[in-house]
C-alpha cells in the first residue's frame, strides 16, 4: 500500500517556525499510523520525534492529530484513514500551541496532568491496608461506572475540547470523567467533596460547551460528555448545587416546560440571571426591534401543555430548589 | 411526501424566519408538513443536566407524536436533533429503560415503539428530494461566496447520528458545501468551520462563548465569505444577534449576514426577503 504523509516538524531550538515534511511510503495493508511514523524514523529521517510505548492502545503516549482528529497512532489503521480523509494524511501534534511543542509531534502535557491531579484520581476510603480478603464489588456496581475506568489518560479528549480552547482553567473532559469514575464508585468516600470541587463556575462541569468533541475522539469509548452530564445530575441529587446562573438555567427549563410546554426564552434568561439580566440589554433591544422577542401576552404554548405538565410531575426524579 | 415537523422552541420565538423559510422550501419541493404543535421543548441539553430521566421521557413523548402519525420526524435545530436522536438510541438499545419510560408515558396513553426516523431538515431533503430535484427549482442563483457553518450537534457524535446524517464524516462533512454549489453559490473553506460557537455556555461564561463565536466570524470574513449559512438556530443566535456586541468587545469589524439553511434555499428559489422573513435578522441580509 502506498501512503503519503505530511508530518508537522518543529524544533523550537533551531526552527523559526513549523513546517510540514512530505513522506511517501510503501507499507503493508494492515499497517497502522504508528508503523508509518516508525518507518519514517527508521528509514528516512531519524530526527523525527514522537512518543510511543505499548503499541496496544493502553499507554496513550502515541496520541497525535490526524487530519484534524485526535487519535492513537497505534490504533489507527492507515487503510481506514485513507478512506476517511483521502490520499494525503496530515499528522500533527495534539496541540499546535508553540509554547507546548517540545519537538515535532511531542508536546508538553503539563496542563493536562495538572488537571488530572487536581481531581484526586484515586479511591479515597478508610480501608484496611492489610485486608484478609479482597474488597470485591458486584457487577452491577461496576456497570455504574459506564466504562469511565477505561480512560488511559491519552489526552485526545482534552486537546480536542472546545471549552479548553477559550478557557484555560476549565478542568476538561478527562479530569471530569475521572471525577465521575469515583463519584459512581460505591467504595469511594469522597463523593460530596468531589462534586463540590467540580461544581465551580469557570473550571467545573458547568463550563462544558457540549460540543461532543470528546466523545468523537475518545479511543477507548469512555464518552466523557455523558459522564459530565451524570455529574450535573449528581450535583443536584446530592444537594451540592450552588445557586448560580448555570444551576438556575438547568432548573429554569423545568419551570418553563411546565408552564408553556415549550421554553419561554426571555423568562428563562431572566430566571437564570436575576438582576444581572441587565447586561443583555443591548442584544435584547436589537432582538426587540427585529421582532425576535415574545411578550408574555403573545408567548406561544404547546397545544399539549396540560399533558406535558402532568408528565413532568410524574417523571421528575428529584425536587426543584429554586 | 409528508414530514412531522418538530419546530423546537426557537423557530416559534426568536427565529420566526426559520419556520417561515422552512415552510416555503417544503412547499416548493412538494413536501407536506404537519407541525407537531403538541410537542414539548427537547430540553436543549440543559434539562438533562438537571434530570436526565425527565429529559428522556419528554423526548420519548415527542417521538411518539410522530410515531402516531406514521411520519418521519424532521427537526430544524441541531440541538433538538441530537436530543431526540439520543433519546431514540438510548431507548432502542435498552429494553429496561424503554419499559421505565413507557411506564410514565402509559399514564398518558402513549407508548414509545421506536419505528420513526428522526432527521434534520438538511439531511431529510437531501435524502428524500436530492440535489437534482432541488436544482430544478432555482430561480435566482446564489452567485455569492458563502461560508458553511455546521454547528456541533448535527455532526457529533457521529455514532449517534449513524446514517441519519447520510454518514457525514464529522471531520470532513460536505452536505452544505454541495448544497451551496448546487444553488450556484461558491462555498468558502475556513479553519473554524467545524468548531463550536459556544452557545451553551453563553450565560455562565459569556467571554468563552463570545471568543468562540468571534473566531468563526473572523475566519469566515477573512476567507472572503459574503455570508455564513448554518443549519442551527442556536448558532444563528450567536453569530447574528450577538455579532455587533462581540465585534465591539473584541474590537473587530464584522458585518457578515448569517442565513438559516432553509433561508438560503428559499432565496435561491426566488422568494422575496419579506416572504422569507429576512427583516428578523439583526445583521442585514442584502441579496
Amino acid at each position: 500500500m502506498d501512503v503519503t504523509l505530511k508530518v508537522y516538524r518543529f524544533n523550537p531550538n533551531e526552527d523559526e517556525k513549523p513546517h510540514y515534511e512530505k513522506y511517501t511510503l510503501i507499507l503493508r495493508d494492515d499497517a497502522v499510523l504508528l508503523d508509518a511514523l516508525n518507518e519514517i524514523k527508521w528509514k528516512f529521517d531519524g530526527s523525527l520525534s514522537y512518543r510511543r510505548s505499548c503499541r496496544h492502545g493502553i499507554c496513550g503516549s502515541c496520541a497525535v492529530k490526524l487530519n484534524g482528529k485526535n487519535v492513537l497512532a497505534c490504533k489507527t489503521p492507515l487503510k481506514k484513514a485513507i478512506e476517511d480523509f483521502g490520499d494525503v494524511l496530515i499528522v500533527e501534534p495534539l496541540s499546535k500551541n508553540k509554547e507546548k511543542i517540545i519537538k515535532d509531534l511531542v508536546i508538553d502535557k503539563k496542563d493536562f496532568w495538572d488537571k488530572n491531579k487536581k481531581v484526586k484520581p484515586y479511591l479515597i476510603a478508610n480501608i484496611d491496608e492489610h485486608p484478609e480478603k479482597e474488597n470485591l464489588i458486584k457487577p452491577e456496581e461496576v456497570e455504574k461506572l459506564e466504562d469511565a475506568d477505561y480512560c488511559i489518560a491519552c489526552g485526545c479528549c482534552y486537546y480536542a475540547c472546545e471549552s479548553i480552547r477559550a478557557n484555560k482553567d476549565f478542568l476538561g473532559p478527562q479530569a471530569l470523567a475521572k471525577t465521575y469514575r469515583f463519584t459512581a464508585d460505591g467504595r469511594d468516600e469522597a463523593k460530596k467533596e468531589r462534586l463540590e470541587f467540580v461544581d465551580k463556575l469557570g473550571i467545573g462541569v458547568w463550563d462544558c460547551v457540549k460540543c461532543q468533541a470528546c466523545i468523537e475522539v475518545c479511543p477507548k469509548g469512555v464518552d466523557p460528555f455523558t459522564k459530565i452530564t451524570h455529574l450535573h445530575n449528581q450535583i443536584f441529587e446530592e444537594g451540592v448545587a450552588k445557586k448560580n446562573v448555570a444551576t438556575k438555567h438547568a432548573e429554569g427549563f423545568v419551570h418553563s416546560i411546565k408552564k408553556h410546554g415549550i421554553l419561554d426564552e426571555g423568562m428563562l434568561v431572566l430566571y437564570s440571571e436575576g438582576v444581572n439580566v441587565a447586561r443583555h440589554l443591548p442584544e435584547a433591544m436589537e432582538m426587540l426591534k427585529k421582532g425576535k422577542i415574545k411578550f408574555p401576552w403573545n408567548m406561544p404554548k404547546s397545544e399539549g401543555v396540560e399533558e406535558i405538565k402532568k408528565l413532568v410531575e410524574i417523571s421528575q426524579t428529584h425536587e426543584l430548589k429554586g | 411526501m409528508k414530514y412531522a415537523l418538530y419546530t423546537g422552541c426557537t423557530a416559534k420565538e426568536s427565529t420566526p424566519e426559520l419556520l417561515k423559510s422552512t415552510l416555503l422550501v417544503a412547499k416548493t419541493l412538494g413536501i407536506e408538513i404537519e407541525i407537531l404543535n403538541e410537542a414539548s421543548c427537547c430540553g436543549a441539553g440543559h434539562l438533562q443536566d438537571f434530570d436526565e430521566f425527565l429529559s428522556l421521557v419528554l423526548n420519548a413523548r415527542n417521538i411518539c407524536l410522530a410515531e402516531k402519525r406514521g411520519l418521519k420526524m424532521v427537526t430544524l435545530c441541531n440541538t433538538c436533533q441530537l436530543m431526540l436522536e439520543n433519546t431514540k438510541r438510548k431507548l432502542d438499545s435498552d429494553e429496561k429503560l424503554k419499559e421505565k419510560v413507557n411506564e410514565k408515558l402509559g399514564e398518558l396513553g402513549y407508548k414509545y415503539v421506536g419505528n420513526t426516523k428522526i432527521q434534520h431538515f438538511l439531511y431529510a431533503i437531501l435524502e428524500d428530494v436530492g440535489f437534482e430535484e432541488i436544482s430544478k427549482h432555482i430561480k435566482r442563483p446564489l452567485n455569492m461566496k458563502i461560508a458553511p457553518f455546521y454547528g456541533c450537534h448535527i455532526i457529533r457524535p457521529s455514532k449517534t447520528h449513524d446514517g441519519d446524517n447520510l454518514n457525514e464524516n464529522p471531520y470532513k462533512p460536505n452536505a452544505i458545501e454541495n448544497l451551496i454549489k448546487v444553488l450556484m453559490g461558491e462555498s468558502v473553506d475556513y479553519s473554524t468551520k467545524l468548531k463550536c460557537c459556544g452557545f451553551h455556555v453563553d450565560l455562565q461564561n459569556t467571554p468563552v462563548s463570545e471568543k468562540l463565536t468571534s473566531n468563526i466570524l473572523e475566519d469566515a470574513t477573512k476567507a472572503g465569505a459574503e455570508a455564513i449559512v448554518t443549519p442551527c438556530p442556536l448558532c444563528h443566535l450567536n453569530l447574528d444577534v450577538k455579532q455587533r456586541a462581540i465585534a465591539k468587545r473584541e474590537n473587530k469589524d464584522f458585518n457578515i449576514p448569517v442565513l438559516h439553511l432553509p433561508e438560503m434555499l428559499a432565496l435561491a428559489f426566488g422568494y422575496s426577503a419579506e416572504e422569507i422573513g429576512l427583516n428578523h435578522h439583526v445583521v442585514d441580509v442584502k441579496f
